[in-house]
């Protein structure tokens, strides 16, 4: 009995072991591992779409944003009458199909969706029917309040959150990143930028009955895009109605052959080599004749040019001369310095492969000396431009707000004496020559016209232009690039029925400077600066 | 109702010597019990497109029952309640032995029968009557060392395991083979028996392991949580981790809504959901309180049958409801055991009211026990 006594102990402390075991674990999880209330998972209903983090421009303004949005399900074991429920439901929601309702009020599921994120005319429409069994779910819906201002870099998303194009899909993990979803992400977009350029591109397009535009500002020492337009455009806020054709980014997924503003690369290289320097020259009286081409020049001079007055005129003679005399292998590695043979580093999907030719021969090297036979995006021409005239270092172009403490990674391409030439050249382009419609008195504004036939069946078509500008200011310390692509615009009575660069794209790239110069704190000068660019201005001859 | 001390009659004399701190708990138990039954039960019943009120309803008549069926028994004398547990063994165990042949398969297993609107699971009524004829069969030993009562007892038991393994049954095997083995070296096995017993029970659950799949995944997954589906005892634990302290209040839990067994097995996270830890405290307390408490005043004890059966008995309760809590918790593997007093189920109540009523029987004070060495000597009331 004793021993029976002891063994007794031994089960009562294995029992009193066991109950403050279990009551610890109780308070483990009850108090220890306790969570917040916000924190609690919801069973009981559909899975709650993540929030996606706000995007907004340079200086805040929201360019994307979540709206809490009722969407309608069906609990179908609580339809009391499907066919009746479902003829109801058709009445007020006319878009949807009777029979596809129907089938989901009657399958044997616990939930189905019936239509997602409806407005709240609807949602009263809806709960006017009194139906049983019809229950909304709260979810966000993606809202660009900008509409299509800056549809094809902001991109879209789906109706389950999941971002499809642009920067929603390019920064989709980012976005969705539950650490930081409550930060917006910043672009570098300047929104007021970005309205005048679109403003000014869309007056330009109806005004020369284009079938469609780019453009895009660049600040030149950081590559931050300010503003990117690509036209016709839709509104992402629908983005499933719109036609492929408007949805189509020509800024950074189009490759063009842009013709005359490569000119700038072919005098940089010239200059940069030592081949030629502004006092040299080349004859350009005659075409030049080359296997089955001809090369002639759209504003001919029939005399010997010097190479500010090759630019100024844009002759396609004296470029063609300058890049043979360049060479293809030093031609393909200095485009290939200035990113023009490889697809555009830029944070969006949508990136163009640049077209170019496999054997680089001679006849490709001097059609690419002024444009032709290579086609590349609107963007990487103008991030090209912008290493030109910038002091010569590239800047990739980027679409996130960089720190001004932070110096950009940029690479040196050509010298800054090569650059400061490149310089002047471009602002007695517009002073003197062929893009003098885009001076806006008191902004110096330097810049170079392209216009390029498009090619089509059986060689170029002289009636389907891609006339372009490229604008930058103040040329003297040059801060901002505008850079306007207009495909296939028409001359009219003003322009003379002329539809090239320098007639219809200019003029509007004088606008948007004109409009965001104030914006962007550059001041309009009084002064003439014709004394700066003096000694290259008298080596361009008037006639 | 008054009862004098005076008052000779049954029912005083019942009310002076029961354990009426004992009854109290587990009125206690049964009344906390029904009230997280409301809770838990109607997402259940709506789930299985029943009335919003059936185990309710059936839950309450199941406890008036039950009660009536306890109070009963604990006015029984010792030996009447003895008799009542021998003769519930043979009629247990023949329905135990019908259910492998008749009784329709429910999740796998043949543990049930169909009675009518009732189910019926006669190895919930086989454990109390199993414990107590095997407390009688070693204490008869004990007192008699020519009596076979060890031998018989061990006999038993492997035919009663073996027919529970055939259901299969581990969890109630499981059971029965600890409350045995206590009961066996409380009756003085020797303790290099229970070396011998433990690796004889570390190769029954291998067999089961290897034997039975749905034995093996459990095992499997509480050990690995990553090898197979956690989510029942996720959504436990995830359950009192979000009922805090205080719990999110009557009606305003979750797991009920979506684990399948919320009104059975796991209504234990139910209650760490809507009512919170401390009310978990105090059920986990209430239990403590009635295993601890009479397994102390049994310290005390003379008569070797009453400490052998009592302390089987309260081993039962005590193991099943550790067993079930700790399920919840997410401390032992998954196994489908409820929670005494608690948990829905018309066959658990009504066999856990026959337990304590038995035990309320055996442990009521004995003025004379003192002077009567053996219970067969005990002169009837």
């Amino acid at each position: 009995m004793e021993q029976a006594r002891n063994r007794l102990m031994v089960v009562l402390f294995l029992f009193i072991g066991g109950f403050a075991l279990l009551g610890l674990r109780t308070v483990d999880l009850g108090l220890i591992q306790r969570v917040a209330e916000r924190e609690r998972t919801d069973w009981s209903t559909a899975p709650v779409l993540p929030r996606r983090a706000d995007i907004v421009d340079r200086n805040g303004v929201v360019l994307a944003t979540n709206l809490d949005t009722p969407s309608l399900f069906a609990v179908p074991a609580e339809v009391r009458d499907p066919e009746q429920a479902a003829a109801r439901l058709v009445s007020v929601l006319p878009d949807l199909s009777l029979a596809d309702v129907l089938a989901r009020l009657q399958s044997r599921k616990g939930f189905v969706w019936i239509k997602r994120q409806l407005t709240p005319a609807q949602v009263w429409k809806v709960n006017a029917l009194g139906l049983p069994g019809l229950k909304f779910q709260q979810e966000e819906r993606r809202i660009y309040p900008h509409g299509s201002l800056a549809a094809h870099i902001l991109g879209f998303v789906d109706v389950d959150g999941n971002g499809i194009a642009g920067i929603e899909h390019f920064f989709d993990d980012r976005l969705l990143d539950p650490g930081r979803v409550g930060k917006p992400l910043r672009l570098s977009l300047d929104l007021r930028v970005q309205h005048a350029l679109h403003d000014e591109l869309e007056k330009a397009m109806v005004m020369h009955r284009a079938i469609g535009a780019a453009g895009v500002v660049l600040d030149v020492n950081t590559g931050e895009m300010l503003a990117g337009v690509s036209l016709p455009d839709f509104d992402p806020n629908h983005a499933a109605r719109a036609l492929p054709m408007a949805r189509f980014n020509k800024l950074t997924n189009g490759v063009f052959e842009l013709g005359s503003t490569f000119k700038i690369f072919t005098i940089a290289a010239g200059l940069e080599f030592g081949i030629v320097d502004l006092e040299d020259s080349y004859e350009a009286i005659h075409p030049i004749r080359i296997s089955r081409f001809q090369i002639r020049d759209d504003h001919p001079k029939r005399r010997v040019l010097t190479v500010p007055e090759i630019f100024v005129y844009s002759s396609n003679i004296g470029a063609a001369k300058l890049a043979r005399d360049i060479g293809a292998d030093r031609q393909r590695e200095f485009l290939g310095s200035l990113g023009l043979l490889r697809p555009a580093s830029v944070e969006l999907p949508e990136v163009g492969l640049p077209l170019f030719p496999d054997r680089w021969r001679e006849i490709n090297t001097m059609t690419i000396g002024y444009g032709h036979g290579i086609a590349v995006t609107p963007l990487q021409q103008a991030v090209a431009i912008a290493a030109i005239i910038n002091g010569g270092v590239l800047n990739p172009a980027t679409l996130i707000l960089q720190s001004d403490n932070l110096q950009p990674l940029g690479r040196r391409v050509i010298s800054r004496t090569t650059s400061d030439q490149m310089r002047a050249l471009m602002r007695v382009a517009v002073t003197k020559g062929t893009g003098s419609f885009a001076d806006v008195p008191g902004y110096r504004i330097g810049g170079k016209t392209g216009t390029a036939e498009k090619s089509g069946i059986g060689g170029y078509r002289r009636d389907k232009l891609i006339s372009s500008f490229v604008g930058v200011f103040p040329i003297e310390a040059p801060k901002y690039l505008v850079f306007a692509v207009l495909d296939e615009p028409k001359g009219t009575a003003e322009t003379h029925n002329f539809a090239g660069g320098g007639w219809v794209v200019a003029p509007a790239v004088g606008r948007v400077i004109a409009r965001i110069a104030p914006l962007l704190g550059i001041a309009p000068e009084s002064q003439s600066d014709e004394n700066r660019f003096r000694r290259t201005a008298l080596l361009v001859r008037r006639e | 109702m008054v009862l004098g001390r005076a008052d000779d009659s049954l029912l005083a004399h019942w009310w002076w010597t029961v354990d009426r701190w004992l009854m109290l708990a587990i009125l206690l138990l049964l009344a906390l019990g029904f009230l997280l039954m409301l809770a838990a039960s109607m997402p259940v019943a709506e789930r299985l497109g029943l009335d919003n009120f059936h185990f309710v309803k059936r839950q309450l008549a199941f406890l008036v029952i039950s009660f009536g069926t306890m109070i009963t028994i604990s006015i029984m004398s010792e030996q009447n309640a003895r008799r009542l547990s021998l003769l519930l063994l043979p009629a247990a165990f023949v329905l135990l032995v019908l259910t492998l042949t008749i009784g329709p398969e429910i999740k796998g297993a043949n543990r049930w029968l169909q009675i009518g609107n009732f189910t019926l699971q006669p190895s919930e009524f086989l454990k109390p009557a199993f414990v107590v004829a095997s407390a009688w069969l070693l204490a008869g030993s004990f007192e008699d060392q020519k009596f076979p009562g060890r031998q018989i007892a061990v006999a038993l038991f492997v035919v009663v395991i073996t027919a529970l393994l055939l259901q299969p049954d581990v969890g109630q095997s499981v059971l029965i083979s600890g409350v045995f083995l206590g009961q066996l070296l409380l009756a003085g096995l020797p303790i290099g028996w229970l070396a011998l017993l433990g690796l004889g029970s570390v190769a029954g659950l291998a067999v089961a392991y290897t034997a039975i799949p749905h034995v093996q995944r459990r095992i499997d997954i509480f050990f690995d949580p990553a090898s197979g589906d956690t989510y029942q005892i996720d959504t436990a634990l995830n359950a009192f981790r979000t009922g805090g302290l205080f719990g999110t209040g009557p009606g305003e839990g979750l797991v009920k809504r979506v684990l399948p067994d919320a009104h059975t097995d796991y209504i234990f996270a139910v209650a760490g959901e809507e009512f919170g830890a401390l009310a978990c405290l105090v059920i986990l307390g209430l239990f403590a309180v009635i295993v601890i408490r009479g397994l102390a005043r049994l310290l005390d004890e003379e008569d070797v049958f009453t400490l052998l059966a009592v302390s089987g008995l309260l081993s039962l309760f005590g193991l099943q409801a550790l067993i079930n809590m700790g399920v919840n918790l997410g401390v032992l593997p998954s196994k489908g055991m409820t929670l005494p007093f608690i948990s829905y189920g018309g066959s658990s109540l009504l066999a856990l009211a026959i337990t304590m009523g038995l035990v309320l029987a055996l442990t009521r004070r004995k003025p004379r026990s003192q002077r009567l060495p053996t219970t067969q000597d005990r002169p009837s009331r």
